[in-house]
């Protein structure tokens, strides 16, 4: 069995956000960068579970982003996996991001592919999708729990107001969230291994993207709270219902 | 040329937010002067000529039963016949769990740019852009779509449904339906619960609350309040709530028109997920709480002693 898990780079959960350059750039100044959290604690670590139970099983992780990335992949290959990908571009467009995954993909011939459930920079939730569908592979989006017996994936996914039970048979891409493993720290011995597991860097595929962004904004300040006393609940909700007309 | 909007269904009924969408999608179709039709894959119990007053002028179906059982590849598959079929240059989805499974999809299918979770129209005075959440809601990008067809999927909660006079036409699109690679075997809802990303109004607890067994008074006001009730990460990762109510920058993102945050201290990766949020009220004990920076009012004190009479108050206020 091959595994293929997607990994992105994005910015620490507490980094406060700026722009540069009139708005328009990400201000990466004083950016303590991190494993996009979906794609570290459930897409990878799920992976690296099956890959603990079938000793026959290869890993992958691929991502694509320029050498400011090789740091993030070596953090994951500390926890686990086989070899890295990096496709050696960068851009925010996710069809373009999504190709040259696919891109690789077909040439590795891989029966599973995980994705975190989105990153925490773009919020696009769309890469697992495209490269699904790019590669013709059926799709199972916002896993909350995944088993392997044979080539059959029994999936619980997120719905609305609650979860499904799904079947399918391999090969597929999933997207995962919480529920589907538990975060893991690196330890030593990973850390030593990661140095010289191989990480391969290629270029990208011409792929025209279909996206950018001509700026960014901050969320205008808040007015400043108003507070009630705790023995005038009543007070709270006159506000909220004739002055908000929230309720 | 025209507008396509995917209608979205669970238990034979339209869900709300393809009620926004449609909004949305007739909005962006009056813009551009061009058509706004609806896709509604599968059957439902509601009727279907009536969503015209949402604006658009059609409702195309395939009324294929096989579509009342979900599966993304074949979902994306009708979607791009039906765009093929009706000449549509944009089209939208709701954001929700179907939207975030279809709408890459049928992008990637269709080379068309996706711009997902946005919030505005698009202005169209220099290009196509709209303007999406980024950073988890800590800051928004505008996003233009160069490409031909174009792909919106609308953030829940973020556009105002209307209703005008209308009444669509319904036209049965003959589309051959592939059958499913993935197979529903069970499906486990929480019955009587108001979906999160769809609800109005949240009623969400934090760690200042002590222990799962003081989340009565959370849903006894939630309840009150038609609200969903949610929690900040520390809460499910204690297992005191299930993991879907978790929102923050790594659970769920939320847009309602009322939060309420009862002690939650208001992490920023807890600020990330309901920032949007149209109203905030914070209950803390601790004034020095970050969450009062965010919040619209606020009472500093007790939660035990302000929840309950906070519901006893809107119970006077429904009753008035």
């Amino acid at each position: 069995m091959k595994i293929l898990v997607c990994i992105s780079k994005t910015p620490d959960t507490t980094s406060k956000i700026a722009f540069k350059e009139g708005n328009t750039k990400f201000e990466e100044n004083g950016v303590q960068w991190i494993i996009n959290p979906y794609d570290e604690w459930y897409a990878l670590v799920r992976a690296i579970e099956l890959k603990e139970k079938d000793a026959s099983a290869v890993l992958h992780l691929i991502t694509v982003g320029g050498a400011d990335c090789d740091p993030i992949i070596r953090k994951s290959l500390a926890l686990g996996g086989d070899e890295a990908i990096r496709v050696n571009a960068e851009s925010s467009d996710s069809f373009y991001i999504a190709s040259q995954i696919a891109e690789v993909a077909k040439q590795g011939g891989y029966d599973l592919i995980f994705t975190g459930k989105e990153t925490i920079d773009y919020n696009g939730s769309s890469i697992g999708g495209m490269v699904a569908e790019l590669l013709n592979m059926p799709y199972v989006s916002l896993a909350t729990k995944f088993e392997l017996a044979g080539t059959t994936a029994t999936i619980d996914r997120e719905i609305e107001g609650g979860e499904e039970v799904c079947e399918v048979t391999l090969p597929v891409v999933v997207s995962c969230q919480k529920g589907v493993a538990e975060q893991r720290i690196p330890n030593m011995r990973g850390i030593m291994a990661a140095r010289t597991k191989p990480l391969k860097v290629v270029e990208p595929a011409a792929v025209e993207a279909l996206t950018n962004i001509v700026s960014f904004e901050l969320p205008a300040p808040k007015a400043g709270v108003k507070l009630v006393a705790a023995d005038n609940v009543a007070e709270l909700v006159r506000l909220l219902h004739e002055e908000a007309k929230a309720i | 040329m025209s507008v396509l909007i995917f209608i979205d269904h669970a238990d034979s009924h339209i869900k709300k937010g393809s009620f926004e969408a449609l909004t949305y999608g007739a909005d962006v179709a009056k813009q551009s002067g061009i058509g706004a039709e609806g896709l509604l894959l599968g059957t439902v119990n509601d009727d279907l000529a009536s969503l015209g007053k949402y604006g658009i002028s059609k409702v195309q179906q395939v009324s294929d039963e096989g579509l009342n059982n979900f599966d993304a590849e074949v979902y994306a598959k009708a979607i791009e016949e039906a765009v093929k079929a009706t000449g549509a240059t944009i089209i939208i989805f709701s954001q929700n769990q179907t939207g975030k499974a279809v709408a890459p999809r049928v992008a990637a299918g269709l080379k068309a740019g996706l711009a997902s979770g946005a919030i505005t129209l698009p202005d169209t005075s220099n290009g196509f852009v709209v303007k999406k959440p980024v950073f988890s809601g800590k800051a928004f990008a505008n996003v233009n779509i160069s490409s031909a067809i174009k792909v919106i999927s609308l953030s829940p909660n973020s556009y105002k449904v209307n209703t005008g006079e209308g009444t669509a036409t319904v036209n049965q699109l003959n589309i051959s339906i592939a059958a499913p690679s993935v197979k529903i075997t069970a499906v486990h809802k929480v019955s009587g619960e108001v979906p999160l990303t769809e609800a109005d109004i949240v009623v969400s607890g934090g760690r200042g609350l002590k222990g799962p067994e003081n989340w009565g008074m959370i849903e006894d006001l939630a309840h009150t309040l038609h609200a969903a009730t949610a929690c900040s990460r520390p809460v499910s990762d204690s297992d005191w709530r299930p993991h879907h109510e978790h929102v923050g920058q790594t659970g769920i993102q939320i847009a309602p028109n009322l939060y309420i945050a009862i002690g939650i201290s208001g992490a920023i990766q807890h600020l990330a997920g309901v920032n949007r949020s149209k109203t905030i009220v914070v209950i803390n004990k601790d004034p020095e709480a970050p969450f009062f920076k965010a919040a619209d009012y606020g009472i500093v004190g007790d939660a035990f002693e302000i929840v309950p009479r906070l519901t006893e108050e809107i119970k006077k206020l429904n009753n008035a």
